[in-house]
């Protein structure tokens, strides 16, 4: 009989949780163990990404559990005739050529689509792995009996995403191998990120000025637009994900990258400009006025929010103690940040915070304990905590937040001004947080 | 072919239909996978997610622990975690990868059991089934908790039959018990009954007839309820999911069951259905739900409807006629000769230009999309509008 065996457990204190920044490991802050999993969904999956690629079809084949998550992301972009399965049973383990499963369902998929696509995102999943399926040759079949048809090799495979390429990398390398040869042009495009570089792009900007085309991978209208992404000379990324990808590029096409690390800093946004405008071959950009406009968003933003207490989440942008940094030195009073782990990248930012501000908490996202930790309660008024990012919204249980993952695909100094306007913008009005962080992909399609 | 989707969804699996049957209970359910699960579930398959604390969790599994073998470091992390926590049990379910490494999840609930001193337990689940498969057992296991205690004495020596829930007989057994007759509704999950009041609805239902719902598996009852429960006078079986239940508690507490959803039995609409459409009305969905929806639209409107279970169920659950069809591949030949398909707006791609579509949104099938499009159809109001659609569907036809 289940019965209970112990007191029932009293609230738990926060400090089971987090931890000081002064007194946090690095890169790994917290142990690794049982994963919660908060109900924040804005953040891009492989399928999102996938979509972006226009007149192109993806195929996962795994188990109903494992395809239930991917299957209905395409449902609620409202894109599934973009999407098919070939659902493995429990027969399939032990009494199947899975290749030849493979072969015949892509076949089948391909013969009952309306229209051919231009090419097939195939995404086989962990178990391919232990069943030891020869994808070479998988591969190999398919583009000999689907001429045409350009098929990228993915994978769904988390198993081994802490040793080996994570799903999220593989793709975007995938992805880049469809691109062909062509004669290089004077273009520059962003490979690799979900969200489209708005017009104000510092570096869009100053490649445009210097006579430069930019693309986007994030912005193709057709696969034939997309394919032009091969003529460019350089390609931009701001993803980490993407690094295995360009690299292939560069081994592939002789296609030259360069990464704009998403710095919220403004002192490397503007070494960056340089660096790239040395790329170029071109002038080195100006950047006062861009960086006085920066400044000023910021102290407006700063004269309205005070001391508040801001908490920043890892989902918000790809570099969030880069942004502590900058909130702090700006008089803003940063006092949480929520991130499993500490990117290697982050290392200095890092560093700077346990030296300077050692008292900030650091709390973990995937923690169990935090399922049940109880989320404070705000009295009515002046906003008691503002949020960037929805999982700090979520766990600090505010109605002021920035609801914005990746950085929105801004960078730069227009970047530091934009987030200052949102920043005044989400402590002026509240949010509904549950509407607000239940859509998936944020930025992209919803029927949601 | 055979378990190609081209454009349709899938059923939820087995283990989000274990955490969904268990969730309100108080214990710790861990999906012992590498990722991603415990996302999958959690924003698609669980309305209950945002406001009402549950522990569910996934055990992160790496590539080399699978390989290795390595169950050491999945033991201590659930003891870590039961440990603050305390919860009533623990759960373990493997899923596609655990399965087929063949992970002993009965040996390691033992070790946590010692380790910990909680009740923990596994169930056969492998993310390869859909979730109905995961209630059965999740609820079957809750049974077989709940009649442990029973002397081996309560036992029956003649089982009582199982049967349709029918209105008449209910009327008759709680006449002949002389009071009000204690209820367990057993296969309630918002997988098939979503969150707009269904369950209170039933309660309504049953207290209007004179009986009492003494729990509901596994929705707005807590454990002790549940665990108490043997001292029902009848289980109601909503769902495939409720079935094991429903037979453990026969067999060992000797409560006998009936199936069925109530679902309003009017014939108002009858007459405005006098031309039969050109073709078979179907609806898709789980079995109990499906079957009971069908004869309850029969007798309202007056012609036939016919159920088509995509998931697995049992034998004992079907009634004639019932079609049984998973694929894309067997859907679309029968529905290409329907007049009317009732099912979730997901199937619609696959049905027939020329066949009336009514939308029937099933959270197992399209997850939170259409979750506020739900009907409550056990309100009488509710299936009068829902009886007016399907008429309207047939007239358009007809034009």
């Amino acid at each position: 009989m289940l019965k209970r065996i112990s007191p029932l457990p009293g609230p738990l204190p926060e400090s089971a949780v987090c931890v000081p920044i002064g007194r946090a490991g690095f890169p790994a802050p917290f142990p690794h163990g049982l994963e919660y999993s908060p109900p924040c969904r804005g953040t891009w999956n492989i399928v999102h990404t996938g979509m972006l690629i226009p007149e192109a079809h993806q195929i996962f084949i795994c188990a109903a559990g494992c395809l239930r998550g991917v299957v209905l992301t395409a449902a609620e972009m409202g894109l599934m005739e973009r999407f098919s399965s070939i659902e493995l049973r429990e027969s399939d383990l032990t009494g199947r050529d899975n290749e030849q499963l493979i072969l015949a369902g892509v076949a089948d998929i391909l013969a009952h689509l309306p229209e051919k696509p231009r090419a097939v995102l195939l995404f086989p999943a962990c178990v391919h792995h232990f069943l030891g399926c020869n994808l070479r040759y998988v591969y190999r079949e398919l583009r000999r009996r689907h001429p045409g048809i350009d098929f990228a090799e993915c994978f769904m495979d988390p198993i081994r995403q802490t040793r080996h390429l994570t799903p999220e990398e593989r793709l975007r390398r995938a992805i880049g191998r469809l691109l062909p040869e062509l004669p290089k042009k004077k273009q520059a495009s962003f490979f690799g990120n979900n969200l489209r570089a708005p017009a104000e792009h510092d570096a869009t900007r100053l490649l445009r000025e210097n006579g430069w085309a930019v693309r986007d991978m994030a912005d193709c209208a057709s696969y034939d637009e997309f394919r032009e992404l091969g003529a460019s000379s350089l390609q931009l990324y701001t993803n980490p994900f993407s690094l295995p990808a360009v690299r292939d590029l560069r081994e592939r096409l002789q296609q030259d990258y360069f990464y704009l690390p998403q710095v919220w800093d403004e002192d490397a946004i503007e070494r960056l400009l340089m660096q790239l405008a040395e790329r170029l071959g071109a002038k080195a950009p100006d950047c006062t006025e861009a960086r006085q406009r920066a400044e000023q968003a910021l102290g407006e933003a700063q004269d309205l929010i005070g001391q508040t207490p801001i908490a920043i989440d890892l989902t918000f942008t790809f570099r969030p103690l880069s942004l502590a940094c900058l909130l702090l030195r700006h008089g803003f009073h940063v006092t949480k940040i929520y991130a499993d782990a500490i990117s290697p990248e982050e290392e200095a930012d890092f560093r700077d915070l346990q030296e300077h501000h050692d008292d900030i908490e650091l709390w973990p996202t995937k923690a169990p304990l935090l399922r049940e930790l109880s989320r404070p309660v705000h009295a009515e008024g002046a906003p008691a905590c503002l949020s960037l990012g929805q999982k700090a919204a979520f766990f600090q249980n505010t109605p002021h937040f920035v609801n914005m993952v990746e950085g929105g695909g801004r960078w730069g100094f227009s970047a530091i001004e934009a987030l200052a306007h949102d920043m005044i913008a989400a402590y002026r009005t509240p949010k509904d947080i549950e509407a607000n962080v239940r859509r998936k992909g944020l930025g992209g399609p919803s029927l949601l | 072919m055979k378990h190609v989707s081209r454009i349709l969804s899938t059923y939820s699996a087995d283990t989000f239909g274990v955490c969904s049957a268990l969730y309100e209970l108080g214990g710790m359910i861990v999906i012992h996978d590498p990722s991603g699960c415990n996302s999958t579930y959690t924003t698609h398959d669980e309305p209950r997610w945002f406001a009402e604390p549950s522990q569910i969790f996934v055990s992160a599994l790496t590539e080399q622990d699978a390989i290795l073998g390595n169950d050491s470091r999945l033991i201590t992390d659930i003891t870590a975690a039961a440990k603050e926590l305390q919860p009533r049990f623990i759960c373990l379910i493997p899923s596609q990868i655990a399965h087929m490494i063949a992970t002993d999840c009965r040996a390691i609930c033992r070790i946590l059991e010692k380790k910990t001193g909680i009740p923990a337990f596994t169930l056969p689940t492998n993310s390869m089934h859909y979730y109905e498969r995961g209630i059965f057992f999740a609820l079957q296991k809750l049974a077989e908790i709940t009649c442990q205690a029973l002397p081996e004495s309560a036992a029956p020596t003649h089982l009582p039959e199982a049967k349709w829930l029918s209105e008449e007989e209910l009327h008759k057994l709680r006449q002949k018990k002389g009071k009000a007759l204690r209820v367990n509704v057993l296969g309630a999950t918002p997988l098939d009954f979503a969150m707009n009041g269904s369950i209170d609805s039933m309660r309504h239902w049953l207290e209007a007839r004179g009986c009492h719902l003494a729990s509901c598996w596994a929705m707005g009852s807590d454990l002790d309820t549940i665990l108490a429960s043997h001292e029902a006078d009848l289980d109601l079986v909503l769902s495939y999911g409720g079935l094991g239940a429903a037979r453990v508690l026969r067999e060992r507490a000797g409560i006998p069951y009936r199936i069925g959803i109530p679902f309003p039995h009017c014939a108002s609409a009858r007459g405005d259905a006098a031309c039969p459409p050109e073709g078979p009305a179907y609806i898709i969905g789980e079995t109990v739900f499906a079957e009971s929806l069908s004869r309850a639209l029969e007798a309202a409107i007056g012609l036939p409807f016919t159920a088509i279970v995509p998931m697995e169920t049992d034998d004992e659950l079907l009634l004639p006629g019932t079609l049984c069809l998973t694929d894309e591949d067997e859907l679309s030949p029968v529905l290409r000769e329907a007049a009317l398909i009732i099912a979730d707006p997901l199937y619609q791609p696959i049905c027939p230009a020329g066949a009336a579509f009514l939308s029937l949104p099933h959270i197992a099938f399209s997850g939170r999309l259409y979750e506020e499009h739900i009907p409550n159809l056990i309100e009488a109001d509710c299936f009068a509008d829902f009886t007016k659609k399907i008429l309207g569907k047939f007239q358009q036809n007809r034009v």
